[in-house]
Parts: C-alpha cells; structure tokens; sequence
C-alpha cells in the first residue's frame, strides 16, 4: 500500500515534518530531525525511480495519481514518469547529502535562537523543489514554485549573519524571482485560457486539438497559446539563470549560508530546468516550439552565450563561491544547450549533464563550506598552500574542477561527450566548439585555485586543520559520485535516455 | 593469465607501484626499491609476455564506448622503450633527486609510475576513447613532475604546458574524436582504418587536421611551446618524459591514427594531407634552426626533440609503408639518442653545474666518458651508421622517395645537417678547446648517472643491429 502512495507520500511526509519542526526548538534535534526525514524522501525517490524503470512510454501512458476524490483533469493529479522520477532521484538524494553533512556548517553561519527555524524553511524549501518535479498539474507548479522560491529567499537571507551583503542579495532574489513566478503564472494562465484546463496532460490534449485546427487554417486562440508560451519561457530561464536573466545568481549564492549555496547550486536551477522541459515537450510539444516557434534558435543563442560570459566571468573573481556561481551560470548554458539541440543525443546530453553536473557542484559547494568553516570565508588570496593544510578538502575540489572542465574518467567528460555527438549530429559544429571553449575557460578558472592551493608560498592561515569529517565525508560522497558516473556512466545514461526519449515523445 | 589480461597488468603494474611508492613515503630506501623493483617487472611482462592479438576489455564507460586494450606492433614498440628506459631512467633519478637533496620525492617517483602507466596504457588501447583517456592522464600525471619545483618560473612553466596539451586535446582532438563516431559509428582501431568512405575528401582532411593539430603532445608547430617550457623539469623529468613518453605518445598517436583511423590509402586521397606534411616539414627545419641560437642544453635539445618528431609526423604524413615504418622506428631509435643527451646534460648538470653550450669548452678533460656517450647520442640522432638513427632516417628518407617528394628528402637531409650544427661543435668545445680558465675544473659524472647514460649510448648502437627486426615487426601495420 506504501508503494502505491508513495506520490503522495513524498511530499505530504517532508511537509507535514517542516511544520512540526519548529517545535523541536533545538537545533541539533531539528538537524537530526530533518536529516531523517531527507533520506526517507531520498528512500521514496529511489522507488519511485525503480517502479518506472523500463517503463518508457510518454507521460500519458502512466498511471496517475488524483490528490482527492474529484476526478482528473479537474483533480490536482501527480504524475510520474522517466522525466521527473530521474529528476527527482537528484533533487531527493542532493538534499539527503547535504543535509547530513551540512551541521557544522550551518552552526556557525546562522544564529543559535534560529536553528530551528532554518532547519524548517529548509526542509520546505525541499518539499517545493519535489513538488514542481512530481506534479502533474500546471497551476500546482506555480504554488510549489512559490513555496520554493520563498523558502529560498529565506534560506539565501539567513547569510546576513556572515555577511550583510545577504539581505540585499536576497532582495534581488525576491524582486527577480517573484517576476520570474508572476511570468510563470501568466503564462499557465493564458494556456488556461485557451484549453479550458490545468491539468498538465489534458492541456497536452487540448493543445493537440487547437495545432489541427490551426493546420486546417482556424486559427482560434493561436495568439493566446503564443503568448503563453513566450511568458512561460521567460519566467522558466529566470528561475534556470538562463543568461541574460541570470543576475539574481551570482549574489545569492555567495552571500547565502555556504550549505544554502550547496543546496541550492544543485537543485533550484536543475528544477527550473526540468520546468522548462516539461512545458516544452510534453505539454506545448517539440513540433509546436521548435518548428513553429523559434525556440531552438534563441536557446542555442542564449545557451552558447551563458556557456561563454559565465565560465569567462568566473576566471576574475576572487571569492570562490562567485566563481562557482559564475560557473554554474556556464553549467546551465550547457543543459539549455541539450534542450536547444531538441534531437535524442543532444536532449540525452542536457539531461545528463542535469545530473552530473548537480553533483559536481553540489560537492564543489560542500567543500567550499568546509573551507568556509575552517578559515571564515571563501577568498582566493586567503587559501594560499591550503592544499596541504585541508588535503582531502582540497583533493575533492580538485576532482571536482576536473569534472568541471571535463577531463576524461568524470561526469563531465560524459555530458560533453553527448553534448558534442548531439550537436555535431545536428550539423552545428559552432555549438560544439561552444562546449569545447567553455571546458577550456572552466580549465583557466579551477587551474587558478589548484594553483594557490598547491602552491609553495608561505601559508596563508597558519594553523587551518583538515574540515570536520562529517563534512569533508559529504562533499567526497558526491564528488565520488560524479566520479563514478564518469567512470561507468550506463546509469545516468541510461535513465537520461529514457527521459529524453519520453520528452521527445518517442516509444521503447 | 591470458594475452589480454597480461596486457591490463601491464597497466595496473605501475598504478600499483605508484601506490606502494605513495605509502611507502618515509622510508625512502623502500619506496626506491618499490620503483625499481616494479619497473623490473613492467619491462619483463611487456618483452617476455606479450603477444600481438592479445585484447582487454576494461569496462564500458558508456553505452558503446569502450575502454579497452588490444597490443600491436605499434604498441608494443612503445611500451617496451616506455618501459626499458623507465628502469634506466630511475636509477638515474634516484641518484640525481637525492645528490640535489630534493623536497617532495615521493609526490616525484608516484607521478613517474602513474605517468608511464598512462603510457603503456595509450601504447595498448584499442579505440580512440581508450587512447584519449590515457593520453589526457599522462598530461595530468607529469604537471606535478613539471612543476615539481615549485618556483614562480615552474609554476609559470606549468601553465604553459597544461595550457597548449589540453587545450589541442580538447579544442581539437576531442572533437576529432566525437566527429569520427558520428561517422563511423565506432572508435576502434582497424588495420585499414575505419574511415573509408565515410565523407568525402574536403570534410577528411579537416578531421585529419584537427587529428594532428589535437595532438599536442607531438609539438607540431605552432603547438610546441610547451616542450621547451618543460625543461624546467629536473632532468630525470625531461629525459624520460619528454624524450621519451610524453613527446613518443604524440607521435605515437598521430601514427595510430594515420593508420588505423584513416588507412594509408584513405590518406593519399585526401589533399589535405600534403599541406599537413608541408607544415611538419616546416617544423623540422624551423625547429632545428632555433635549435642552433639556444645556448642553454637543455632548450638546445628541447627544439632538437620537437625537430625530430616532426621527422615521424612527416613519416606517417607521406602515406606510405616506409613512412610509416620509418617513423615508427625513429621512436625508438629516436628515443635513445635523445635520452643519452639528455642524461649527459644532466649529468654536465651534476658534476660540474654548467648549463649553456658557451661553458662547456673544455669539459672532456674533465668528463671524458660522459662526452664521448654525448657524441654517440649525437651521431644516433643526426643519422650516422654505426647507431641506430641512421636505419629510421633512411627509411623515412627512402619512403619520401618512393611517394615522389624529393622536397621531403632535401628537408630530412637539411635537417640533418643542421643537427649536426647544434650537436657536433659541443663535442669539439668541450674535447678540443682549452676550458674557459686555463685549467680543468670538476670531475666525471658520478656513477648513478654515467651507468644509465652509458647503457643507452650502447643501447644506440645496439639498434643498429636490431634494426631488421624492427622492420619485420613493424612492417604488418602498414599492410591491410
């Protein structure tokens, strides 16, 4: 019976288990707490995952599951196919990681008297992230997308104890993410009106019924469903940092908690990315946005630019969490890239790097909390010879950076790979040089930080010791992984293949 | 064990050594005996134990792509000088690190093994990928090696090494890489190559130019920066690494390709390839004309060494049986020569701490052994008989002939002479002019660097003699 709720369950569980959490008062009980509950979701996920694997017909050939008694389409209906189980497995098993290893962390940059309040808004901040995954209804998203956009707001502003750079930057956040979720729901809402629904699948229906009438020359509501789809777009790339709409980022995670920035980095973006994708493909259709609409134009142009200015950005600073952040500007230039190429290889390649690129940064994230903790702050000058002084800390920044750039036996290597075939495969070999150029950039901005951290200058801090074990054991369990899905990549690859094959449509 | 996991332990045997050496950091006459002791067993695995045919699958990184292993003649020639001059090469560096009282000689020896692991690893691969992979470890193994002093100049060094390796590796040949799956559907190496008619010959003979140009490592101009910036290295680094397994990866690489990617009658049907050629010989002449105004050795032999692989680039380039061939055996007569002079150059180091050409008037007074290996090494390199450079410069030479580029034989011979140029006048200085100062200075080369130094220069000789075998061996790669 568990196994057939489990829809239901992975999110009603976290949630009602962030409301109670406040109550715990102590901090340390509410992390044991919450980290509990965040490897039981991941447990969930998993057998979400398992349950659909081979299963790869499109969305509609899945069972659903109504919230309520009323019938779907008029139910709020979760759904679950290859997609969202694959993207659901990283968003759950990123927030077990960090969670548990993000303690020490979180101790000393928030407030004692509001542990518990942070261990709270972040778990619910989880709960929003796997409800835009899971759900299959369109204005749902928009209340999940609300409750995680606020949550992160919060968790983002909770750095201002370090740094009061951290409220501004929050601000910004929230004035750029509430435009971004108001685009979102303007756009639901003009699809809304054109197919008469919100049920994410009965839209896909109804859209299907309006393209013939249009192919037959009727042309009713064709405007509505355009501008849609042009507000649905601008609201997605904004809350993926797609550039230009990229601004909020660069301060948001570097004046966040150095957990915050972990938690985020690795999942905010890969589910606003997973948004995009599920309105594109499933919802508005691949024939629709890349035929008629010129999508694949503007996100190639977009995509090439965000790999280009982000990983450029990021070899000039001097704060190494703004250099991750920039990076990651660049890294979702390369999942946009994928989505942009529409054919199997590239999508295959977007949606793996999806994956492997949430596990890089998310470790990245995690060792740079570990830095952060040891030595107060994350600036380059400052960690001069600290490779010797933090060696495992700095060993996993180093594999990660190689996965960044992309070097053979990483993830990274993996999601080029596809990325490159994809677009070669297209015939567009400016993307490919794209990609390449952008692992080059990536080579001069980690090469800077191997390079002061190894370096034989005299140290910097003087009597900095190796970072707790909890965390240096966090941020290792997902760069390990990354490492392992570069060395043996038939999983990722395997479940990316699915989910590209169910977006685009196409049966086993 | 069969064929093809004797060739997998032939890898994992150094990666081995180069964790024992790791852990065995504190007693540094254990961790010595470690490298040895597994370099001993390396070359007796790959002389004695090793048979062309033999195949290895390492693991499917992902689906269709395949790590894997399988020995050919080509390969086997590498991985037995790889493996050979590893043993020589670290008695040398034992010696040489602990007379300079080195700092950090256990990060050295671990990054030595995994660097030849990467070797032998690039001299077995199967496919494309495999090649790749390990090509890119060696270039991350040996940046602690370059840098390994750690001053401002290596670290400066260091970037300009990683900087033109990987930026040919992934600019070009990664994409080369990716473009030819897209073609052909697979990466593996095939007598004949696994290109024909796949595309035609505009679109070939852009993939065979990001092919030669990606592979950075065989200092094709303009990408050979890098090697005159890695003789900052001690001089164990530069003479194993970029005398032999770095510099003879490259051109190892460009000859696997030529002929088991394209196939040499693919090759001579693309126009692209005379133009390829023309900037290999261009190298050959430009290099060793720089080679003539270094007065510092080690950069002397630097611009000597991107010089002589372009003798093998061209080789392969000419797309016949003796170019390749030819080539082929330059790498290891090629090998020795400039692993000798190199040795010699650091043992000049050594013993008397002289490192420009202009200093050196006199030195056979004083080191008359370790000149004499100097002048060997010398006459192997410029081509003379008795040594075995002359047999891998005829043949080159001769295939230049055969394919009707009479152009290509002047360049060789020019070339030649020119090594001459920077080569000879340093033995003259240093038997036939008086020293600098009047009177002799210093003293011979201590015994762990003559020892190594005198082998290889026998080790010239020798390949003379082997030479015919070499051929016999080699011969099958060029043929379908």
């Amino acid at each position: 019976m568990i196994l057939n709720n489990l829809p239901a369950l992975i999110i009603v569980v976290p949630l009602l288990a962030g409301l109670v959490t406040p109550f715990l008062r102590n901090g340390n009980r509410a992390w044991a707490w919450v980290t509990l509950v965040t490897w039981m979701v991941f447990a969930m996920s998993v057998a979400i995952l398992l349950q659909v694997r081979g299963q790869i017909t499109p969305w509609h050939g899945f069972p659903s599951y109504p919230m309520s008694s009323w019938k779907v389409p008029w139910a709020i209906e979760y759904r679950i196919d290859a997609v969202n189980a694959f993207v659901l497995v990283i968003v759950a098993g990123i927030a077990a990681v960090v969670t548990a290893s993000a303690r020490a962390s979180i101790e000393t940059e928030v407030p004692k008297d509001r542990l518990h309040f942070f261990y709270a808004v972040w778990l619910l901040c989880i709960v929003g992230l796997l409800g835009i995954t899971i759900t299959g209804d369109a204005f749902n998203v928009y209340v999940l997308l609300e409750v995680a956009s606020l949550t992160s707001y919060t968790l983002v502003a909770m750095g201002k104890e370090r740094d009061r750079r951290a409220l501004t930057a929050s601000m910004n956040y929230v004035v750029l993410g509430s435009i971004g979720a108001c685009f979102i729901l303007l756009g639901i809402g003009y699809l809304y009106m054109a197919t008469g629904t919100l049920n994410m699948d009965d839209m896909r229906l109804q859209l299907l019924k309006l393209y013939e009438r249009w192919g037959r020359g009727d042309l009713a509501y064709r405007k509505t469903v355009v501008t849609g789809f042009c507000f649905l777009m601008v609201g997605f790339s904004l809350k993926l940092a797609l550039f230009p709409l990229h601004g909020w980022l660069p301060n948001a995670y570097t004046y966040a908690p150095s957990s915050v920035s972990a938690l985020l980095s690795a999942t905010a973006t890969k589910v606003g990315a997973y948004g995009a994708v599920r309105f594109l493909f499933t919802i508005l259709g691949a024939r629709f946005c890349f035929e008629e609409m010129p999508s694949g134009v503007f996100l190639m142009i977009f995509a090439s630019l965000a790999v280009l200015f982000g990983s450029y950005l990021a070899i000039r600073q001097n704060n190494l969490k703004r250099m991750l952040a920039y990076s990651s500007i660049g890294q979702i230039g390369y999942i946009a890239m994928g989505v942009a190429l529409a054919n199997p290889s590239g999508l295959k390649g977007g949606l793996i790097h999806l994956f492997n690129h949430a596990l890089t940064k998310g470790g990245l994230f995690l060792a740079l909390a570990a830095v952060a903790y040891r030595m107060g702050g994350t600036d380059l000058a400052r960690m001069r010879g600290l490779g010797r002084k933090m060696p495992f800390t700095m060993a996993a920044f180093l594999a990660g950076g190689l996965g960044l750039i992309g070097v053979p036996l990483t993830s990274g290597f993996v999601s080029k790979w596809y990325l490159v075939v994809g677009a070669i495969d297209k015939g567009q070999i400016a993307l490919a040089a794209v990609v390449l150029v952008g692992s080059l950039l990536a080579l001069a901005y980690v090469w800077r930080v191997v390079e002061v951290a190894y370096s034989k200058a005299p140290d910097s801090a003087a009597d900095v010791k190796e970072a707790p074990a909890s965390m240096v054991v966090g941020a290792w369990v997902l760069i390990g992984a990354s490492l392992y899905f570069g060395i043996d990549a038939r999983l990722s690859s395997d479940l990316a293949e699915q989910a590209a094959r169910a977006l685009l449509g196409r049966g086993p | 064990m069969s064929g093809g996991e004797r060739a997998a332990l032939a890898v994992a045997l150094p990666l081995a050594g180069a964790l024992l050496v790791a852990l065995s950091g504190r007693r540094p006459n254990l961790r010595e005996a470690f490298t040895l002791l597994t370099g001993a067993a390396l070359f007796a695995l790959v002389a004695g134990g090793i048979r062309c045919g033999a195949r290895y699958e390492l693991l499917q990184i992902m689906p269709g792509l395949l790590l894997a292993l399988e020995v050919e003649p080509l390969g086997l020639l590498f991985a037995l000088v790889a493996s050979g001059l590893w043993i020589v090469t670290s008695v040398y560096a034992i010696g040489y690190m602990r007379a300079h009282q080195e700092e950090h000689q256990t990060r050295f020896y671990a990054c030595f093994a995994v660097a030849i692991a990467a070797a032998v690893g690039v001299a077995f691969s199967a496919n494309l990928l495999t090649l790749f992979v390990f090509y890119e470890v060696l270039t991350l193994s040996t940046y602690p090696l370059v840098t390994h002093s750690g001053t401002a100049e290596a670290v400066r060094a260091g970037r300009v090494y990683l900087g033109i390796l990987l930026t040919t590796s992934v600019g070009f040949l990664f994409l080369a890489m990716a473009w030819t799956w897209q073609l052909a559907g697979t990466l593996d190496f095939r007598r004949g190559g696994i290109l024909e008619g796949k595309a035609g010959p505009g679109a070939l003979g852009v993939l065979l130019a990001l092919f030669v140009f990606g592979t950075g490592k065989a200092a094709l101009m303009p990408f050979h920066r890098w090697l005159p910036a890695a003789m900052v290295a001690p001089t164990p680094v530069s003479a194993l690494l970029h005398a032999v397994a770095v510099v003879k990866a490259g051109v190892f690489t460009v000859l696997k390709i030529v002929t088991y990617v394209f196939g040499l009658d693919l090759l001579r049907t693309i126009p692209a390839t005379t133009w390829l050629s023309w900037v290999a010989a261009a190298t050959i002449l430009l290099a060793s004309l720089v080679a003539l105004t270094r007065d510092n050795l080690k950069a002397r032999l630097a611009y000597s060494t991107v010089s002589q692989l372009s003798y093998i680039v061209l080789g392969a380039l000419l797309a016949h049986k003796w170019g390749v061939v030819g080539g082929a055996m330059h790498i290891a007569t090629h090998a020795l020569g400039k692993i000798t002079l190199f040795f010699c150059a650091g043992a000049i180091l050594v013993a008397s701490h002289k490192t420009k050409v202009s200093e050196l008037d006199g030195l056979g007074r004083t080191m008359p052994v370790t000149l004499f290996a100097f002048l060997i090494g010398s006459l192997s390199v410029i081509g003379l008989p008795p040594f075995g450079g002359s047999w891998s410069k005829f043949y080159l030479a001769l295939g230049a002939a055969e394919v009707d580029q009479p152009a290509f034989v002047a360049v060789f011979m020019i070339s030649s002479l020119l090594n001459v140029g920077y080569l000879i006048p340093i033995v003259v200085r240093g038997f036939f002019r008086p020293p600098a100062d009047g009177h002799a200075h210093g003293h011979e080369a201590p015994a762990f660097c003559l020892v190594p130094l005198c082998l290889t220069a026998l080790g010239c000789l020798a390949m003379f003699f082997y030479a015919d075998d070499a051929y016999r061996l080699l011969l099958p790669i060029a043929q379908r």
